[in-house]
């Protein structure tokens, strides 16, 4: 049992190193480290711009999408590999959250299941940050329950084999700032819902797409609306057979476990910070009984999910698959940012209400913790459907008795129609 | 890196698990509960026989010599089947007591019967309620001859040897005592856990013999304290598994409402929850492991984050087995209370959660304060 690199794992970190030492955006590091929960940090550039800018570099050097083979523009690493990158990249990783969602789920999935023209076109663009992608899946009507989206594709009636979509798709990071993306559409609801379903790619600058930033409720604006109005779409940007959407989105949400190795941030060390300097009347915080027993079990939730962390990569290293463990990530990180934020104001007593970032204790990082937190509970997975995920596949519980099984989509009672 | 064990430790798990599976069924517990005996003698001698207890120990002294990352995963084997034999005591406690402190003769008289299993050890320091704390020890040595009380004592019924912490001058010193010597009485006191005894030792004039230098009692306590913690931890994360496992299988056997009632979310996600328990209290206990295998200078911060991890998880394990069995979970003939009983003694061995918490926190802010080199 060790921490170690293989001789290996330890060349490899050192090319890694040496690469990012001598060409990383230096003048960038002081502001990507002042980054807080939800933001790179970055006030003095165009965040865009920047981000484009060094992952090009990164393409151009052979250092982006280390996962990906070398033909689409990647690199061809090992799993192990990729994580040794993420440790070595730190805070100028941070610079790469356009690119997150284009190339740890878009692009697996048109690499699945586009034909190798299409590949060779869309794939260099995306690995190089020349284009940035967003997925297309949720909806009002669907979110736990994808299947049961209501964007509706229908063929063309002028006989070219296009296809008309019309309907809304909703919390679809960075559409506002897309090229392209990949959208899951209903093509038949007479047949129950999860057959019923179809995938393509396409252009964001289509004719009929128009893209909306919703004001969320902690005040930012990351995810979108994005609604679809006699949008035509040519049949050869299909993914996959007309009704086996379903199986396609699978790749997508596959691809989902992106995050093995970086570990889900907590709040922990930056409360323990705090509590280290925190003047009560009867001393500091951190010497007070009931702080520290709150303390203690924030301490083993961060260490228990950056030591599962570990076991994964352990697992990556020696060439296995890492286990199921991994699903705890985000379902423990995200209840524990809340939880530990709530305390952190409440140690503020009634200066804990202030929320601006020049007046506020610490920055006002613990009251944007709070206000972001929520939809770190419900995003890519609620904490419900996270639960089910474990009892279901890891602890092999049954399903839930399903009443839409086997109905055609239409039939479904909806809020609607219930 | 490589943060598991390797495959030969895993084989020694398995060996352990197979072992104790066939040795140690819930009919042998059952036995030490219900008073037929105060220990599972056959098994503590099969453990010693088969290498078990030794795994730790040097070969010079009577062990296998092959080391605590063996040990740890036999611990988890020995949780998980909740093992009436006090192999806490003896082996974590005692035997890394006269391995941390020990003179050389001390060492050749007492680890080799402890590795056989021949000797039982116990480790006597608290004397009441509360919080243990060095002011605490009121028991004294004055020419070599021990006069207090301790109590509760893990296994002092049946123990041959103690470690007992006593006040020598001003200061706290540890002491090996003969407990079928002169000087001592014990009695045996009911608990929560009765699969684990526990016993109040009355010493007047009992004959003491210094173990570690003179005033360091409380420092050494504390040292192998912390490698006991470790080694407890893979216990409780044994027993979290297991409880876990049981209520699982139980919400699939179970039938109502004309189904299985692991198919109902709140059951499902009370599940998942004692799941993400166990799995945080595991990579945990790995980082205790390490530490503990390694002589880190992070085995301080790894021994109160592995122990209070573990704690919590095993407590919320076996209170939620029971609550997944629903009435039958109560019942003295299903198994659930035994591992209730055990999460809950193991809570308050070696003191209380709320002292490891306090532990946590006070090694996390020195490991803070440390220069940055370190």
């Amino acid at each position: 049992m060790n921490f170690d690199d293989t001789p290996e794992e330890a060349a490899f970190r050192t090319v890694a190193r040496d690469w990012i030492q001598a060409n990383a955006p230096k003048e960038l590091e002081a502001e990507l480290k002042g980054g807080g929960f939800g933001n790179n940090g970055l006030k003095s550039v165009d965040p865009i711009q920047v981000a484009k800018a060094w992952q090009k570099k990164k393409a151009e050097a052979g250092w982006a999408c280390l996962h990906w083979p070398k033909e689409y523009g990647g690199r061809g690493a090992t799993p192990i590999e990729r994580v040794i990158w993420g440790q070595e990249e730190g805070v100028y990783g941070a610079l790469s959250g356009l690119f997150i969602i284009g190339h740890g789920m878009c692009g697996p999935t048109v690499m699945a299941w586009a034909d190798e023209a299409t590949k060779e076109r869309l794939l260099p663009p995306l690995a190089s940050g020349e284009h940035i992608w967003c997925q297309l899946f949720s909806e009002p009507a669907g979110g736990s329950d994808l299947a049961g989206l209501r964007t509706a594709a229908v063929p063309a009636t002028d006989g070219s084999g296009d296809w008309i979509i019309n309907g809304q798709k909703i919390w679809t990071s960075g559409a506002q700032h897309s090229d392209y993306g990949i959208v899951i559409t209903r093509t038949d609801p007479n047949v129950a819902k999860h057959k019923g379903l179809t995938m393509f790619w396409l252009d964001m600058k289509s004719p009929g797409i128009d893209v909306r930033p919703i004001k969320q409720a902690n005040g930012q604006s990351g995810f979108n609306e994005v609604y679809f109005t006699d949008v035509r779409i040519p049949d050869s940007q299909r993914l996959g057979a007309v009704g086996q959407g379903w199986s396609v989105s699978l790749t997508t949400l596959m691809n989902e476990r992106l995050s093995i190795g970086s570990g889900m941030p907590t709040g922990f060390p930056e409360l323990f910070d705090f509590c280290m300097n925190l003047q009560t009347e009867d001393g500091l915080a951190i010497d007070d009984r009931s702080v520290r027993s709150r303390l203690a079990g924030y301490a083993v939730k961060a260490s228990g999910l950056k030591y599962t962390g570990m076991r994964a990569i352990s697992a990556l290293s020696k060439g296995e698959t890492p286990g199921p463990e991994n699903s705890i990530g985000k379902l423990v990180a995200g209840a524990t940012m809340q939880e530990l934020a709530m305390y952190a104001l409440d140690l503020q007593g009634q200066g804990g209400v202030v929320s601006d970032p020049d007046k506020a204790a610490a920055g006002a990082r613990f009251q944007a913790m709070l206000l972001r937190s929520p939809a770190t509970r419900v995003e890519g997975g609620t904490d419900e459907i996270l639960r089910n995920i474990i009892a279901e596949r890891v602890l092999g519980l049954p399903g839930d008795i399903r009443v839409d099984k086997d109905v055609a989509f239409k039939d479904i009672p909806t809020s609607g129609r219930a | 890196m490589n943060f598991d064990f390797s495959d030969e430790q895993k084989q020694l798990q398995d060996q352990a698990r197979r072992y104790l599976a066939d040795k140690c069924p819930p009919s042998a517990v059952r036995a030490v509960l219900e008073g037929d005996q105060v220990y599972d003698r056959a098994l503590w001698a099969g453990l010693g026989e088969m290498g078990f207890l030794g795994a730790a120990i040097p070969e010079e002294y009577g062990g296998v010599g092959l080391g605590h990352l063996e040990l740890c995963v036999i611990a988890e084997e020995l949780g998980r089947a909740i093992a009436p034999v006090p192999v806490a005591s003896s082996i974590y406690l005692v035997a890394e007591f006269l391995m941390a402190a020990g003179s050389e003769a001390q060492k050749q008289a007492r680890l080799p019967k402890l590795a056989s299993g021949e000797t039982i050890g116990a480790f006597a320091y608290g004397e009441g309620l509360g919080r243990v704390t060095e002011k605490s020890i009121k028991a004294s040595v004055s020419n070599g001859k021990l006069s207090g009380t301790k109590t509760p004592v893990a296994d002092g019924e049946i123990a041959d040897v103690a470690v007992v912490a006593a006040r020598e001058g001003g200061k706290v010193s540890l002491f090996l005592v003969d407990l079928t010597g002169p000087g001592v009485t014990r009695t045996a006191v009911d608990s929560i856990d009765p699969t684990r005894g526990q016993a109040t030792l009355n010493f007047v004039d009992a004959p003491a013999e210094r173990l570690g230098a003179a005033g360091e009692g409380w420092r050494l306590a504390a040292e192998v304290m912390d490698r006991a913690a470790i080694l407890l931890a893979f216990e409780q994360v044994g027993g979290s598994d297991r409880a876990l496992e049981m209520g699982r299988d139980y919400a699939l056997e179970r039938m109502a409402f004309g189904r299985q009632i692991g198919s109902f979310q709140a059951v499902k996600h009370m599940l998942a929850d004692m799941y993400v328990s166990a799995t945080l209290a595991r990579s945990n206990a790995y980082y205790g492991a390490w530490a503990l295998s390694t002589g880190s200078s992070e085995l301080p911060v790894a021994a109160a984050t592995a122990r209070v991890s573990a704690t919590q998880s095993f407590q919320h394990c076996a209170k939620n087995n029971i609550q997944v069995h629903g009435g039958m979970g109560f019942t003295w003939a299903f198994d659930c209370h035994l591992y209730y009983r055990r999460s809950n003694g193991l809570a308050l061995a070696l003191g209380s959660q709320s002292t490891w918490e306090d532990l946590l926190i006070d090694r996390l802010r020195q490991r803070n304060d440390a220069p940055a080199a370190a």
